[in-house]
């Protein structure tokens, strides 16, 4: 296993996947002759040549569309959309095309696209660049959405994304890019569905995804040293389908839990898991879940308001207090 | 084109009027729900257009006025009909219904509904045939009002700076639902508006299928030979309301007369009467043929079809058994 940070990842998926298949192709605004945004295609264009990777004009309905439509015709495109914030222009190709082909063609038809996009908060960047829309994604039937906590399920969801026949939308994290960790060295396919036990304990389950597993992370740390309290943290790579097998088995056991969401509370992953426990393991529960979401605010600019208005570890911990009455 | 191919046409163009009267029954009986757009009047342009192309080779993609596309394509009439009326035969399987016919094996590559979203569609299948390095091209047929939709201006730029090979029909009938084009659109001329591609384009009479048919063979050797897109404009008129529940209110006497006078159907057939290939009789037999085909074959296969089965709900949501949902094959 070598470390790598988590772009290197993103473009070694790339990269191998490419090298194998031409038919994989990359597209995406400068993600071509300078490399994206976040270098997570670096030097491909050198390698691969400007046929397969594209880069498109600011046309996120346009280009998504144009991918969707490859793929009918067996190519794999690995769109990457600039920001997430950007991916609203391209929801009418996502939605009404990519995801519903299958089904209004009476399976005749696929889009197997693989669209990858930043998003959450990153620093100070104004409400218009600190959009969280996987909760958006995630409410439509006909469409994967995963979300990668670390570079070795980016690299592995990329993977297993390419050559799965479904949509997939891969949520990854502004903040996230230069983070550190180990990659397998040989090929890696990370499973498309499911979740992960991040840290073992036996007291309350923490649940996270993408950025909010680190948070829970730490506040596990934070409450085995400081509280006593033992907590599991789940990591929720795959938020569609979601993994309500692994969600109950993960509360079944330690009967209480916080779901840590960077988003804002309404119609979003928290709701969800929480209508699952409610649904599948009502009795086993000794509190009533909390979960820790953004204030419902577009973000904004100021440092202060901005710290305030995203979650962090702390507010996590507290919310497992809360849990026991502290 | 020699004559027998104009017959053949005509008897194509006839059945396809035919298909589309037939449904607008079964919409009235309540046999189809739903939206239903209908073909009626604007014939030549699908059959002028895929005339000149290779109907099964080419893939070819359209909005949600899909019935007769679908056909042309080598899709069954009876299977066509069968998805109208929502059953397991049909095309999509019951699962789609009139605005999204879909017929794959032979390249029909879907109707769908939302104005504008096939252009980046059929500048992405062209991309692909380009990168497989195929001789087929990509078609999209749509309406007039698309081409105000930002998919338009979008894929149109793509699939120029690109040198994509698709061709880009569209049937101007003058309409998107009531609305007139010249109340939404500055330059009604639509051919004019991909200049600003660096987009070869013509317009020409969408009611004479020979005419239809000369301009869509310089439009498809373009785009065949590898020089990009091409932009053909067919002006044109639909004889019945934008869907079943359109009043038609919009529209004056006269100018449905004009049009009226103008039929594709009629204009074909005048002429092979003209030229003596055709008779009165001849005519109308192969009408009354056509009527008969398609009530005792064609509904009759829609109306004995199985439903789709409720057990099957949620078939077709997404990649059945893919191995990679869990991590490949170990
Ligand atoms: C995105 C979107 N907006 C609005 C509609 C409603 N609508 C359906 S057809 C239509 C008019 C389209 O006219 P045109 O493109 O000229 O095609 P025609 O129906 O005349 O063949 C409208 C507004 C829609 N289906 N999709
Ligand atoms: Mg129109």
């Amino acid at each position: 296993m070598a470390e790598m940070m988590f772009w290197e990842a993103v473009r070694r998926a790339h990269d191998e996947e490419m090298a194998r298949d031409p038919l994989v192709i990359a597209m995406g605004e400068d993600i071509g002759v300078a490399g994206g945004t976040y270098k997570a295609t670096q030097g491909l264009w050198d390698k691969y040549g400007p046929e397969r990777v594209i880069d498109t004009p600011i046309s996120e309905n346009g280009f998504t569309g144009l991918g969707i439509g490859a793929s009918f015709l067996g190519v794999r495109p690995i769109i990457e959309i600039m920001s997430v914030n950007f991916a609203w222009l391209a929801m009418d190709q996502i939605f009404n095309t990519a995801a519903k082909v299958r089904y209004m063609s009476g399976g005749q038809l696929e889009a197997p696209v693989v669209i990858r996009s930043p998003g959450g908060c990153a620093h100070q960047l104004g409400a218009q660049h600190s959009a969280r829309m996987e909760k958006v994604f995630m409410g439509v039937a006909g469409l994967r959405v995963v979300t990668p906590s670390n570079p070795r399920q980016a690299y592995g969801l990329i993977k297993s994304a390419v050559r799965c026949n479904d949509p997939v939308f891969i949520n990854e994290h502004e903040l996230m890019y230069n983070m550190k960790g180990e990659v397998p060295d040989g090929e890696y396919f990370h499973p498309l569905e499911g979740s992960e036990v991040a840290r073992e304990g036996k007291d309350v389950t923490l649940f996270g995804y993408n950025v909010s597993v680190h948070w829970c992370l730490q506040a596990a740390e934070i409450l085995s040293k400081q509280h006593g309290i033992e907590a599991e943290v789940v990591d929720l790579y795959s938020l569609s389908p979601l993994d309500r097998k692994g969600i109950v088995e993960s509360v079944s056991k330690t009967h209480r839990a916080v779901i840590a969401e960077e988003a804002e509370p309404a119609v979003g992953v928290g709701a969800e898991v929480m209508a699952i426990l409610n649904e599948e393991c009502f009795f086993e529960l000794d509190a009533a879940p909390v979960r820790v979401s953004a204030a419902n605010v577009p973000v904004p600019y100021n440092h202060g308001l901005e710290k305030a208005a995203i979650p962090n570890a702390k507010d996590v911990v507290e919310a497992v207090l809360s849990l026991y009455g502290r | 084109m020699n004559n027998a191919d104009k017959k053949r046409l005509l008897r194509e163009m006839l059945f396809a009027r035919r298909f589309e009267e037939r449904c607008y029954e079964a919409y009235v009986e309540r046999k189809i729900g739903g939206f239903l757009h209908l073909y009626p009047g604007q014939e030549a342009c699908c059959f002028g257009v895929m005339e000149a192309a290779r109907p099964g080779h080419d893939y070819v993609i359209t909005g949600y006025r899909d019935h007769v596309h679908a056909i042309k394509c080598g899709a069954d009439p009876k299977e066509v009909m069968a998805e109208l009326y929502g059953k397991e035969t049909g095309s999509s399987k019951g699962r789609g219904g009139s605005m999204h016919i879909f017929d794959v094996k032979h390249r029909f590559m879907g109707g769908y509904a939302l104005v504008g979203g096939p252009f980046p569609l059929a500048a992405g299948m062209a991309k692909a045939i380009k990168l497989k390095g195929g001789d087929e091209i990509a078609i999209c047929f749509l309406g007039d009002a698309a081409n105000n939709q930002g998919t338009f201006h979008e894929a149109l730029n793509m699939a120029s700076v690109w040198k994509l090979p698709v061709l880009y029909v569209c049937e101007n009938n003058l309409y998107g639902i009531g609305t007139r084009i010249d109340r939404s659109t500055a330059v009604t001329d639509q051919y004019k508006r991909v200049a600003a591609y660096d987009i070869p384009a013509a317009q020409v009479d969408g009611q004479d299928i020979e005419t239809v048919y000369e301009a869509a063979k310089v439009a498809v050797e373009h785009v065949r030979s590898g020089k990009g897109p091409y932009f053909l404009e067919l002006m044109t008129y639909r004889y019945r309301g934008h869907s079943m529940s359109d009043s038609n209110a919009y529209r004056s006497k006269d100018e449905e007369k004009e049009w009226a006078n103008r039929d594709p159907i009629y204009i074909l057939r005048d002429r092979l009467i003209e030229a003596g290939e055709l008779s009165e009789d001849e005519y109308k037999a192969m009408d009354k043929t056509i009527i008969d085909e398609i009530e005792n074959e064609v509904i009759k296969f829609a109306e004995e079809s199985p439903e789709p089965p409720v057990e099957e709900l949620e078939k077709y949501v997404l990649a059945e058994n893919d191995p990679w949902v869990h991590g490949g094959v170990k």
